[in-house]
């Protein structure tokens, strides 16, 4: 058989993938120096766009996409609440700049048959990752439309087998305060836990997300992993997480331990119940100037076609 | 100690652009779309943190004023608190148009339902009454009465850092350091207390204190 060689090229000629992007910085760098020269505006949004991190392999689309403008990265990665990197929305950015999310594992244990481990690395080469675009809607009352990363939750779930036992799902934040910062403080009860209920874990809205706009998540919204539940107020949606279990009772969890009567273990995105110190009827989208104005929220943030089964013959005022 | 009426003009134009400040940064950071994600957020919250500073300033005149024993300070009590109603202004006035859209019915709902919101907006209206009776003429008018209405101060200082202490989530840095201060500057005003630290930072205390340190660093020259 005859191996005809491809090209004239030697393998030494080829540009490495790392010096290839060492060269687009460079000239990316060098277009936005000029560009900051005359206007540093422009500089500044160019520079926040993606493209600094790793891109997700295999990336597929899904048909979970919802009919609106997508947030700027910049926004998406310059506004948010993760408290174990600093209070203050634009403090995560700065502070979780060097956090290390590798090597990273998720421990899964409680009521299944076959607890154990799982490297990051495996659960993004074994798991489909699909693009995701949602509506992300905080208790605050302040809202993105986010293009997540993420695979269902319930498939990674179902690999562990849990049992008939298994009615909640519990999760956890890395504990570290020497990779988190602000965990040396109190404000919160650390490590960070939040639940779902077997069948809201089970939803396939409910997912795992491990990239943003395409690439690996910024430290700041949750690397390496974190939960997205879209019909939830934005505080269920767990981050950097090392630690999912199943079981029998409903977990303990962060923000309803620390002020009980103002969130809710449910947290379901709903217009007709108020926080008890602001409205919930309407909520601001990020990122449209200061004359933008607040919109309505809808019931489950919008996904209601989907989820409202879920709590058929549910008061949802009490179990807000 | 007395100052020349030319240098308290000075001082006050000094110090009248100096509170002016944050405002002007706030509006050059608007016009170059610098506020972050959350513009109105972000003016809502300056505008209300300066409000606060400025209001916390204005109450430590009188105590610094009896320390030092520098009368003159009393002079620029009025424009320090009229700036702190400026801010507050600024303030209610971003709540109501950019936050609120001009909704009367959700700010009235706010106001009535919302303590921390109903807090912040006695301490506006507070502030408002003062500074509408903060001119001379008022004072005329108004005769004793005048200070009773202006003792009210106080209270708009209290529901103010009230008001900023109720609408926070975990981190009660900020607002916490604002109440300690208030506390304080309260302290200051109360009877025995006043008279000792008055005591303790009499312009006599002060002088020994000045001796001392001069001995001591001529000693070690």
């Amino acid at each position: 058989m005859l191996i005809r060689k491809t090209s004239g090229i030697r393998s030494s000629e080829i540009t490495s993938q790392s010096i290839f992007n060492q060269r687009r910085e460079f000239l990316k760098s060098g277009i936005y120096a000029f560009a900051g020269l005359a206007m540093p505006d422009l500089a500044l949004a160019l520079a926040d766009k993606p493209g600094k991190l790793k891109p997700i392999a295999n990336l597929h689309p899904s048909k979970y996409r919802v009919d609106a403008e997508v947030t700027d990265y910049k926004w998406i990665t310059t506004y948010n609440n993760f408290t174990e990197f600093g209070h203050g929305k634009s403090t995560p950015a700065k502070t979780a700049r060097k956090f290390k999310t590798r090597p990273w594992t998720v421990e899964v244990d409680g009521e299944c048959e076959k607890p154990g481990k799982i490297d990051i690395e495996e659960i993004l080469s074994s798991f489909t990752q699909e693009e995701r675009i949602y509506r992300f809607r905080c208790v605050e009352a302040w809202s993105m439309v986010v293009p997540w990363v993420g695979f269902p939750l319930g498939d990674l779930l179902k690999q562990f087998k849990p049992t008939s036992k298994a009615k909640y799902v519990v999760f956890e934040t890395l504990h570290d305060p020497k990779r988190m910062p602000n965990q040396r403080y109190d404000g919160l009860d650390w490590p960070y836990r939040e639940g779902l209920r077997m069948d809201e874990a089970m939803h396939p809205l409910t997912i795992l997300s491990t990239g943003l706009y395409g690439e690996i998540l910024p430290n700041q919204n949750g690397a390496p992993l974190r939960l997205v539940v879209p019909w939830k107020y934005g505080f269920k949606s767990i981050k950097s997480i090392v630690k999912i279990s199943f079981s029998e009772k409903q977990p303990p969890t962060t923000w309803n331990g620390k002020a009980p009567d103002e969130y809710g273990f449910f947290a379901n995105v709903n217009p007709k119940v108020d926080h008890p110190r602001w409205s919930q009827a309407k909520h601001r989208v990020l990122g449209g100037g200061i004359f933008s104005g607040r919109e309505k929220t809808r019931m489950f943030n919008g996904y209601a076609d989907e989820v409202a089964s879920l709590y058929r013959g549910m008061n949802l005022k009490n179990n807000f | 100690m007395r100052v020349a009426n030319k240098n308290i003009v000075i001082g006050k134009l000094l110090l009248f652009l100096l509170c002016l400040v944050p405002a002007l940064l706030l509006l050059w950071d608007a016009l170059q779309q610098q506020l972050g994600a959350n513009p109105v957020e972000a003016l809502l919250h300056r505008s209300g943190d300066w409000s606060i500073r400025l209001l916390l300033i204005t109450l430590a005149i009188t105590p610094l004023r009896k320390l030092t024993a520098r009368g003159w300070l009393l002079r620029y009590r009025r424009m320090l608190g009229l700036f702190a109603f400026f801010y507050a202004l600024l303030h209610f006035t971003v709540y109501l148009w950019l936050d609120r859209g001009l909704s009367w019915m959700e700010i009235s709902v706010d106001i009535l339902e919302r303590p921390y919101i109903t807090l912040g907006f006695v301490a506006f209206l507070i502030l408002l009454a003062l500074a509408v009776t903060s001119t001379r003429g008022m004072m005329r008018r108004l005769g004793k009465h005048w200070s009773a209405l202006h003792q009210w101060v106080y209270a708009a200082g209290l529901f103010g850092v009230i008001h900023f202490l109720w609408l926070v989530k975990a981190d009660y840095r900020e607002p916490g350091l604002y109440m300690a201060i208030f506390i304080i500057l309260m302290l200051f005003r109360a009877g025995s207390f006043k008279k000792r630290l008055q005591r303790a930072f009499s312009s006599d205390a002060l002088r020994k204190l000045s001796s001392i340190l001069r001995c001591y660093t001529s000693e070690n020259a």
